[in-house]
């Protein structure tokens, strides 16, 4: 939109400095972290290693996500059956998922005791192995499967109806459909399906702090998280920060070539209309991918249900001090976030230094969380000490991790409101904060509430900066869940996970619920 | 040639009742308010939806039960009828291969198809690179190409200026003559209809209100069609 003739108001000098000190609060610590690199100990041969690591296990996650994708969209694309929107509904639950539970679960299915090795075993089978590349690819594949489903299922259904109809008067084969209206959408919404996940992976931390570990299966983050936590080698760890936002903005700047689609668009609970003759074998094949996906998605989810239901009641108290612990950051983070978004959506939709604002607004993508996590315990050192400070770095950090999801919400919502009422707004001299609470306000709650049960739910499963200098009693859950499974504790662990779970879910929820309820259509 | 035989068919609180025929070589429009139900009628000739009652015969065969591909019918729709990756000779040939696997013949048969339509230096160009105008004409040399004997136009010529409407229902006169064509042609436009049609039927609230021959309608306008006039 464009900018209107209009003075700057209130509003917009708070978004931009809200702008300003989110840049501050990302490149100052990376700044930080440059400084006290001084000593830039050159890349080791481990280093090197996990460099490769990184690329490699983000190259094959993608790889495997958007192959997979393809036939299980398909099939959700063209059948309908009971159950369907749910399916697709759960495609986007990732999201919202705690890494760390959706991991216990994979083991609990594919880990050495797992469901599917004891079937192995007793078919007289080589077991299969989850730690290391293996377990790390089948993770990533898990959360990111459903984002490619989603965005090729969205492709398919951009095909338009009548193209579909054309087809049909045209006599066209399957083959013939396949040629000439899914391969080109495929060969469109592919590649930035596979860059988006490329660069989730590269980042991946939690996963690798899990499954991963040792010489050959070491991610860049980790490495970042081992040389500050075991050695304390604060040169390295900046080094490999550095590695780390290189790797970042590289990738970002080939998503940003490509054209990458909405992932979260709404719409995709109608089956594409088709009217050419399917023979048995697709529908068998089509039936197969739908139920295979669902078993791969539902099955560690219920494992994690069903066995940890019967430790809850005794769980030890440090888990319950934990969860209250997480459920207070949460809601702090989703505010904070919701209190850093807001304002500069509002900036960006009336359309000034638009460009600027949004690469702001994605700089936390590019430099993770574990950098800007160690940037902020270098500056905070002289000052406080670290583990009393370490929930409210985290609850910044993520606050920080959660902006851009926002912003993608609000900027459209916001757009939206003002090209329909600014000029009334305007005309009636609403301004500053009646014109937030009178007109922005009731037509933004939707994503708002969506944004903010996204940040919540985010930060309540969030396993990363936490995990650099919490003091062992004062941890969020998702740590603690984490120092159970350590420690062997299975049971307790399976149970914290329940819990952690129902926490997570709850919140968004709550949030996304209260968005929606009495909202202006 | 077309004989739509009481046709009922209902869905989401609507209810379209039709009972027609069309004569060989007549022209028909279809004339009516949005939601009246003319795309709707067009949908069940054409065989993407399937009549609650009633059939619909083309050519004196009952083509009812038959999927769209088997039926001799030729559509053109309000938009996408073209491809937008194919360049206009591809698109064209698709009427005759969908597999694309020309043979001497059949490339001689869309240059032919292409240069009636007036776009022979053309069909290089991808869709995207031709003009409203010039892709309703590449639309159009593929449905000459497919020799369907029925042709159905659903407001195929809707988003064009006025004067390039006129040239094109002109060319679609011309090309229905010379090949014998019998035609639907959705509207809303009854100036549209009388340059081109030589039947009138009104469609409103999914019931047939008029139902004749052209000129006799307009010579002397029946109350329900007055507003269209």
């Amino acid at each position: 939109m464009a900018s209107r003739a209009q003075p700057i108001s209130a509003g917009q000098r708070a978004g931009a400095a809200i702008a300003a000190l989110v840049l501050l609060a990302v490149l100052g610590p990376l700044g930080a972290v440059l400084w006290r690199a001084n000593a830039l100990s050159g890349l080791g041969p481990a280093d090197l290693s996990a460099i490769r690591f990184t690329i490699w296990q983000a190259f094959l996650s993608a790889a495997f996500s958007v192959a997979l994708a393809v036939p299980v969209a398909r099939a959700l694309a063209r059948r309908s059956f009971p159950g369907r929107g749910a399916l697709i509904a759960l495609m986007g639950a990732p999201f919202i998922l705690p890494v760390i539970v959706a991991i216990l679960g994979l083991i609990t299915i594919f880990g050495r005791r797992g469901i599917l090795n004891e079937g192995l075993v007793a078919l007289g089978l080589p077991g299969l192995e989850i730690y290391g590349l293996h377990g790390v690819v089948l993770a990533h594949v898990f959360f990111n499967l459903p984002l490619a489903v989603r965005l090729f299922l969205q492709g398919w259904l951009a095909i338009p109806a009548e193209r579909f109809r054309l087809a049909a008067t045209l006599g066209f084969t399957p083959r013939d459909i396949a040629r000439h209206m899914e391969w080109p959408m495929l060969r469109q919404v592919a590649p930035g399906a596979f860059l988006v996940i490329f660069l989730i992976c590269t980042t991946s931390f939690a996963v690798a702090l899990i499954l991963g570990g040792g010489p050959r299966a070491t991610t860049v983050e980790l490495a970042i998280y081992q040389a500050f936590r075991y050695e304390f080698d604060l040169g390295r760890a900046a080094m490999l920060g550095l590695v780390q936002v290189s790797i970042c903005i590289v990738a970002g700047l080939l998503v940003l070539r490509v054209a990458v689609p909405a992932a979260m668009g709404t719409g995709l609970d109608r089956p594409v209309e088709r009217f050419d003759q399917q023979s048995r074998a697709q529908m068998s094949l089509d039936w197969l991918a739908i139920t295979l996906a669902a078993l791969f998605l539902m099955l560690p989810l219920l494992a994690v249900l069903m066995r940890g239901i019967g430790g809850v009641l005794t769980l030890p108290e440090s888990v319950w001090a934990a969860a209250e612990r997480s459920v207070v950051l949460s809601l702090a983070t989703a505010a904070l976030a919701v209190a850093l978004a807001l304002p500069m959506a509002m900036l960006i939709a009336r359309g000034k230094a638009r460009g600027v604002l949004e690469t702001i607004g994605a700089l936390s993508i590019a430099v993770s969380p574990l950098v800007i996590g160690t940037g902020l315990f270098l500056i905070l050192r002289p000052y406080v000490n670290p583990s009393s400070s370490a929930l409210p770095v985290t609850g910044l950090v993520n606050a920080l991790a959660a902006l851009p999801f926002l912003l993608r919400a609000l900027v459209p919502a916001i757009e939206a409101a003002e090209a329909g009422y600014g000029p009334l707004a305007d005309s009636l001299g609403m301004t500053g904060g009646q014109r937030l609470r009178h007109v922005l306000l009731p037509r933004i709650r939707r994503p708002l509430g969506f944004g903010a049960g996204l940040a919540a739910a985010m930060s309540m499963g969030d396993l990363g900066v936490i995990t650099l200098f919490a003091a062992p009693q004062a941890g969020t859950l998702p740590l603690e869940m984490f120092r159970l499974m350590g420690a062997y504790r299975t049971d307790d662990a399976e149970a914290a996970a329940l819990v952690l779970l129902v926490l997570s879910l709850a919140l968004f929820w709550i949030f996304d619920r209260g968005g929606r309820v009495n909202a202006a259509s | 040639m077309l004989r739509v035989d009481k046709v009922r068919l209902g869905f989401d609180g609507f209810t379209l009742t039709a009972d027609l025929t069309v004569a060989k070589g007549a022209r028909l429009a279809v004339l009516g308010p949005s939601g009246g139900g003319k795309t709707t009628l067009l949908s069940i000739i054409a065989g993407f939806l399937r009549p609650d009652a009633g059939r619909v015969v083309i050519d004196g065969q009952d083509v009812t039960d038959r999927p769209v591909q088997d039926r001799p019918l030729s559509i053109l729709f309000q938009e996408g009828n073209l491809f937008p990756h194919l360049a206009a000779f591809d698109n064209v040939a698709l009427g005759v291969k969908p597999s694309l696997k020309l043979t001497e013949n059949d490339r001689a048969d869309v240059a032919r198809a292409l240069d009636q339509v007036g776009l022979g230096a053309l069909g290089d160009r991808k869709p995207g690179d031709l003009s409203g105008g010039q892709r309703s004409r590449v639309a159009l040399a593929r449905m000459l190409l497919r020799r369907k004997p029925l042709a159905l136009l659903d407001e195929p010529f809707a988003a064009l200026d006025p004067g390039l409407r006129r040239e094109m229902l002109a060319l679609v006169g011309d090309l229905c003559t010379a090949e014998g064509l019998t035609l639907v042609m959705v509207s809303h436009d009854l100036r549209d209809a009388e340059r081109l049609c030589t039947d009138l039927c009104l469609l409103e609230d999914g019931a047939i209100r008029l139902n004749g021959p052209l000129p006799a309608l307009l010579a002397d306008p029946p109350a329900p069609l007055t507003p269209w006039l």
